[in-house]
């Protein structure tokens, strides 16, 4: 029978089905952090229960880490409650056995950037993490999904997982990204077709010559908003990009293990004509640079456009909540969108926290200045590692010459649970994955784009098509 | 597990759509190491006037008069009406300890994301996809009389409310675990056998699975 990608990683990984559709999945990797693993140990600990593989499980902190003055240690918290957060996982990692990156590792960094690095991640693999975003590492072409605590403590203790088998659907993205079209913007795009619950109970598969051509990380950005659409995962076939990415990474296996495993991963990608539940098509040529306008991935436009009208809605639900959100955003209908202004500028996380973002910016900004408008802008390294090589590149320093900060690894201003916020009332232009209310501080609004639109808005002070200033670059 | 059989509330109404659990329980409240204890922070940012935090006594804080749950009518509320894609965004499961712990019991949603659904019957609460023009009737019906009781029983799979009855449909699976209360880690315990059998195959298969971290 014809397979899916999706079939191939389900089945190889299939303890027990029973009659009404439920599998015991076997789980080959978690990755924990420090915010939703605690009551998980503890439950363990409760019930006298061991994690049955805790040489599979990699922990690191990301989630509270303060992003300046690491050398500190935890000397450098402000907030003592976060702090203690972070010395519960390193007690339960050594507790029981688990390796960490704790905040002194040069290691350390956000699980998804962390991961894939390392080679931790590999391809079809079952993975799980306790955080949404990990549909990260379906770039690799292994089942990766975000569970709550409840599972986490499920998979410590058993392994496996108990679950339906969702629905598959193909998105296919054919023809050429134009120039000055990044990932981000053909993530952002796919949501805006398919909506924030388009997805649910589906698993994407991402497949065409758009994401063929795409790097590694470029398809980590790209499965890692699969989650904004609803999807339980993001996948993308094995390929001779993935091989070179994997080989020699720390965790990845070598020699003849490396060879066998290898000889397996290239089967690892969707027969011809294997049947999938649902298809979407999108042509990459017609993709222009994102922005979203609202308080949901999905409420996004092309740069180029203008914020919609609630009233020309059909849905009454969806009125109601467009209305909502350019309340919250103090946005009215027909704004252009590159007339935005805004105040501060993010750049980093699981989405666009890696070394070729921060390659980006420091490429539109060097020999530039930001705008005198701008309170705060940040560049925020989604990884030890990252930093390191971006410093070796010397961006760092083309970044803070510009006028950005330039911090330590972790998720900052993302979800805003270290000190990084957005204070009330502030815009940011952000390249984070979330524009929810107060996602990013307490009344704080946030417009998602890609890390050269962040450039491009930290050096006007208003969200602006990059093109333009790629242009008057050349 | 606390288990449900059957169950008598007032129904609270949300008339939103896509309500993320970055709304339903804050960032700063999941600093918190413990389970439980969640309950007044639920919905935080809408609910109170003023910030708050863990070390912020919510008794002193000036609750928000617009808000749907500080209604009166819907005072001892312990199930939730509310729109499509609820509980959508981080799979954070302090925004269902939350909600347990203020006290719902049984939440009505034409859909919910996949991680929520899943972390709502892990700690009990029965959540229960309803075709939208049932969910319309329903907030008919809440509008015209706020407070409005409801029976759910989940034996039956009926839900109802004045003097409609609605059917529903629950996987078995979800359904006898809820009804029982059991412990899902305690339940694949029991397959210890096959997950062993099957670890040992996997294990030769895919070696380098294996390799310790
Ligand atoms: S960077 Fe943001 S989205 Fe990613 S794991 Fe951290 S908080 Fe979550």
């Amino acid at each position: 029978m014809k397979k899916t990608l999706f079939d191939k990683l389900w089945d190889s990984h299939c303890v027990e089905r029973d009659t009404d559709g439920n599998a015991l999945l076997y789980i080959d990797r978690h990755i924990v952090h420090e915010v939703t693993s605690a009551q998980a140990f503890e439950g363990l600990i409760a019930t006298g229960r061991q994690p049955r593989r805790p040489e599979s499980v990699l922990a690191t902190v990301d989630h509270q880490v303060p992003t300046t003055k690491r050398t500190l240690g935890l000397s450098g918290f402000t907030d003592l409650i976060a702090r203690e957060q972070v010395t519960t996982l390193a007690q339960n990692c050594e507790r029981f056995g688990i390796r960490q990156f704790g905040l002194d590792d040069p290691r350390q960094g956000i699980v998804h950037v962390v991961g894939p690095e390392q080679g931790a991640t590999l391809p079809g693999m079952t993975l799980v993490c306790g955080d949404s975003h990990t549909s990260t590492h379906g770039a690799f072409a292994a089942y990766a999904q975000g569970i709550g605590t409840s599972e986490v403590e499920h998979v410590l203790a058993t392994q496996t997982l108990v679950q339906r088998k969702p629905k598959s659907l193909r998105v296919q993205i054919d023809g050429l990204l134009p120039l000055g079209i990044t990932a981000k913007d053909m993530i952002l795009h796919i949501i805006g077709v398919l909506g924030s619950s388009g997805a649910n109970g589906y698993v994407i598969e991402y497949c065409g010559d758009a994401i063929r051509s795409l790097s590694m990380e470029e398809r980590m950005t790209v499965c890692n908003m699969s989650i904004e659409a609803g999807a339980r995962a993001g996948l993308i076939a094995f390929d001779d990009i993935t091989e070179r990415y994997l080989c020699e990474r720390p965790f990845a296996p070598r020699g003849q293990l490396w060879q066998r495993a290898l000889a397996y991963w290239k089967t690892l990608y969707s027969d011809d004509d294997a049947v999938f539940d649902h298809h979407v098509s999108i042509d990459a040529s017609s993709i222009e640079p994102q922005v979203t306008w609202g308080t949901k991935p999905d409420q996004v436009a092309p740069i180029s456009a203008c914020v919609p009208d609630p009233e020309q809605q059909d849905d009454s639900v969806k009125r109601l909540d467009y209305r909502r959100a350019q309340e919250y955003m103090q946005l009215s209908p027909g704004i252009r969108l590159d007339e935005i202004a805004i105040d501060t500028v993010f750049i980093g996380s699981c989405t666009n926290g890696r070394l070729e973002d921060i390659q980006q910016v420091a490429t539109l900004v060097k020999g530039r200045r930001i705008a005198k408008s701008i309170r705060q802008a940040l560049v925020v390294p989604g990884s030890g590692v990252v930093k390191m090589e971006a410093e070796k590149q010397g961006l760092d320093k083309i970044l803070i010459a510009a006028g950005f900060e330039w911090r330590d690894p972790g998720c900052s201003m993302c979800n805003a649970m270290n000190p990084d916020r957005l204070p009330m009332g502030a815009r940011c232009a952000s390249t984070s994955n979330r524009n929810f209310e107060g996602r990013q501080g307490v009344g704080g609004r946030t417009h998602l784009v890609s890390p050269a639109m962040a450039a491009a808005a930290a050096l006007s002070g208003r969200l602006m098509d990059v093109r333009q200033l790629q242009a008057a670059l050349e | 597990m606390q288990p449900l059989q059957q169950h008598q509330g007032i129904i609270a109404t949300m008339n939103r759509a896509n309500v993320d659990t970055d709304a339903i329980m804050p960032k700063q409240y999941l600093k918190s190491i413990r389970k439980y204890g969640y309950g007044d922070w639920l919905f935080d940012d809408w609910r109170y006037l003023d910030p708050g935090d863990v070390d912020i006594d919510t008794s002193q804080r000036r609750l928000n008069p617009e808000f749907e749950l500080n209604q009166p009518a819907v005072a001892g509320a312990s199930i939730l009406l509310t729109q499509d894609n609820f509980g959508c965004g981080s799979s954070r499961e302090h925004a269902v300890w939350g909600l347990r712990d203020f006290g719902f019991r049984v939440i009505l949603s034409p859909g919910f994301a996949d991680i929520f659904f899943n972390n709502c019957f892990n700690n009990g609460i029965l959540a229960i996809v309803l075709p939208q023009d049932v969910i319309n009737q329903l907030f008919a019906l809440t509008e015209a009389q706020p407070g409005l009781p409801c029976i759910v029983d989940l034996q039956q799979q009926t839900l109802q409310c004045s003097s409609l009855e609605f059917s529903f449909e629950i996987e078995p699976a979800r359904r006898e675990r809820l009804l029982q209360g059991l412990d899902a880690i305690e339940v694949t315990l029991g397959k210890q056998e096959a997950i062993n059998r099957f670890e040992n195959h996997h294990r030769q298969q895919f070696p380098w699975l294996f390799e310790a971290l």
